[in-house]
């Protein structure tokens, strides 16, 4: 803590360092260092295999990293920090870290039993200890705020894709997550339906929230982001403002991909 | 070239006024306005004919046929000693559905562990006993008190702290039940391990994604959609289970099958209404367990399907209204002519 360089208010709340992690003799995150700040949007961009997804579910610990860490808001995640080693955190301990950070799903993954309002609720009443009655109020509200006021008692599979996309982003508010992650939000919605998703996530972006967004939506990182940063083969080859990395990207992969996806 | 001249000749065809209507008598309907007319089916008419026909045969014999003896099986139906033995039966069944559930649960989370040892355990319970006869697993735990003669309850392989005399504790019902306990968990496990290899693994990482709790996970987002594949699967388990109960009879229980049985030994001359009997009684236990899957299952499809599918009584009222409709339209047909 003595040795911090920056004062509290510019320490990042995301730092990685070193994050490297295979999955058999594929190596897909081959040392990783990424800092996000309070209240920046950062997009990852980078060719399918570049390992974007794995590092956005490292944040939350779906995946175990090989190596290196991750650390939100001063706390790593996943492990202990202890006499020199990393040790490995009981499931509860886990648990109670990732309810700091929100993700969202490409494939929304919003649960089909339950109500858009069982939806929100679910995580507060279980994980924040609120009663089921202030937890329906703020599931409300935040629905109201997505633009699906009124649609509390559907089941998800009567709304569109991205209808299904808002509610989940509304659940991963309910949470009062410190971060939010996002995984390819838009790419499983038919053309037309992503614009009303990412209409909310620049709402988001605004009202100061910290995001990590994997996308392919240069658009959206153009004008929402405040960093991009583009991984090629696990590793981040290129990083910076939009303006700078979108429009003259020094490294070749990038910007080959970059011709291809604009 | 084709592909545009094909379609052309049949046009002028449709238009010309249909064949039948009386010429001059009115101008014919234009194209969008005739009336539609279904296909017929008359194969479906010969096949239902042919279907009806057999029936009616065996209702027929069903009510002359003299073997049967109508009248002793009603005189049998609802006496005490076969009433008897339904309570057996359904005490059993009920007893072995809930403690294999349980067991199977249990089996199956432990096939899903990640520990090795459950993972081995659980598979080689389940291989065992789906390889053993129900009937050879309780004959040999009708014969267990020969081969232990005292249980106790204390640290293995040392002191025990509770004795209980074996001969004792297991009576027939108990060994009974424990013997189609221990088949119906195996089969449950497998079960209940489909059910929840059914559910997206998206499912899980939401549910982890939130910070929901592990136990909370299993109870409020897996297993409830795991049951919409369980359900149907695990009554097809429960209704073999019914009759597989009929077995306890060679562990001298006597169940609505073993009362039938004993029945049968001591007026031989009723041994078909008895069976008649025995018959008619597993019938309405399966009926009765039918049913009740198919609220079971309507429970668990909400958010599954768009529309739940209709009860009995909501398609009775739907088919009265088709009906009526179908009557009101006929009739004006008519009063039109």
């Amino acid at each position: 803590m003595s040795e911090q360089i920056h004062d509290e208010s510019t320490r990042p709340l995301v730092r990685i360092r070193g994050l490297r992690k295979s999955f058999g003799a594929n190596l897909v995150l081959d040392g990783v260092d990424l800092d996000v700040h309070e209240g920046e949007v950062t997009v990852l961009l980078g060719p399918s295999g570049s390992g974007k997804s794995t590092l956005l579910r490292s944040i939350n610990h779906l995946e175990k990293p090989d190596a290196g860490f991750v650390e939100v808001g001063g706390e790593i995640i996943g492990f202990r920090h202890q006499g020199g080693s990393l040790h490995e955190l009981g499931h509860r301990a886990i648990t109670r870290q990732r309810a700091r950070v929100g993700m969202v799903f490409q494939q929304f993954n919003l649960f089909p039993h339950l109500t858009v309002l069982e939806n929100l609720t679910e995580a507060p009443v279980a994980v924040r200890g609120l009663s089921r009655k202030s937890a329906a109020l703020q599931a409300k509200a935040l629905l109201e705020r997505v633009g699906l006021g009124g649609r509390e008692d559907a089941y998800p599979r009567q709304l569109s894709g991205g209808q299904q996309q808002r509610v989940a982003i509304a659940r991963a508010l309910a949470v009062e997550p410190q971060l939010l992650l996002f995984d390819e939000p838009t790419s499983a919605l038919d053309p037309e339906l992503v614009g009303e998703v990412l209409a909310v996530m620049k709402d988001l972006a605004l009202s100061g929230m910290t995001m990590i967004v994997v996308t392919h939506e240069i658009g959206f990182a153009r004008e929402v982001a405040d960093s991009v940063v583009f991984l090629d083969g696990g590793r981040v080859i290129e990083s910076g403002p939009p303006a700078d990395v979108l429009a003259n990207p020094g490294h070749e992969r990038a910007r080959s991909f970059l011709s291809a996806v604009l | 070239m084709s592909e545009r001249s094909l379609p052309a000749p049949t046009l002028p065809v449709a238009d010309r006024p249909p064949v039948g209507v009386g010429a001059g008598a009115t101008a014919p309907a234009p194209l969008s306005r005739q009336r539609v007319i279904p296909l017929r089916h008359p194969g479906r008419w010969i096949a239902t004919a042919v279907v009806l026909v057999l029936v009616a045969q065996l209702a027929h014999g069903l009510v002359t046929n003299p073997f049967y003896q109508w009248d002793r099986f009603q005189y049998w139906f609802a006496r005490p000693a076969i009433l008897q033995g339904l309570v057996v039966t359904l005490e059993v069944t009920a007893l072995s559905a809930v403690l294999g559930l349980a067991g199977g649960i249990l089996l199956a989370l432990a096939r899903q562990s990640k520990n090795p040892i459950l993972r081995a355990v659980s598979w080689t319970y389940i291989w065992l006993f789906r390889s053993v006869p129900l009937i050879v697993v309780l004959l040999i735990l009708y014969n267990f008190s020969a081969l232990y003669k005292t249980l106790s309850l204390g640290v293995p392989f040392g002191p025990g702290f509770v004795h209980f005399n074996e001969s004792a504790l297991a009576t027939d019902l108990v060994v009974a039940t424990v013997g189609l306990s221990l088949n119906e968990a195996a089969y449950a496990a497998e079960v209940v391990r489909a059910g929840i290899l059914s559910v997206d693994q998206g499912q899980h990482e939401a549910a982890a994604a939130l910070g929901l709790p592990k136990g909370y996970q299993f109870r409020r987002i897996v297993l409830p959609q795991a049951l919409r594949a369980i359900v149907p699967a695990y009554v097809n388990q429960l209704i073999g289970l019914i009759k597989g109960t009929s077995l306890v009879f060679y562990v001298s229980l006597l169940d609505l099958f073993g009362e039938v049985q004993n029945m049968g030994s001591t007026y031989p001359t009723d041994v078909v209404p008895l069976l008649l009997v025995a018959t008619g009684w597993y019938v309405v236990l399966t009926s009765v367990v039918s049913v009740v899957q198919f609220y079971v299952e309507r429970h668990y499809a909400r958010g599954a399907l768009r529309t739940l599918p209709s009860t009995p009584l909501q398609k009775l009222r739907a088919g009265v209204r088709g009906l009526r409709e179908r009557a009101d339209r006929t009739h004006l047909g008519t009063v039109k002519a």
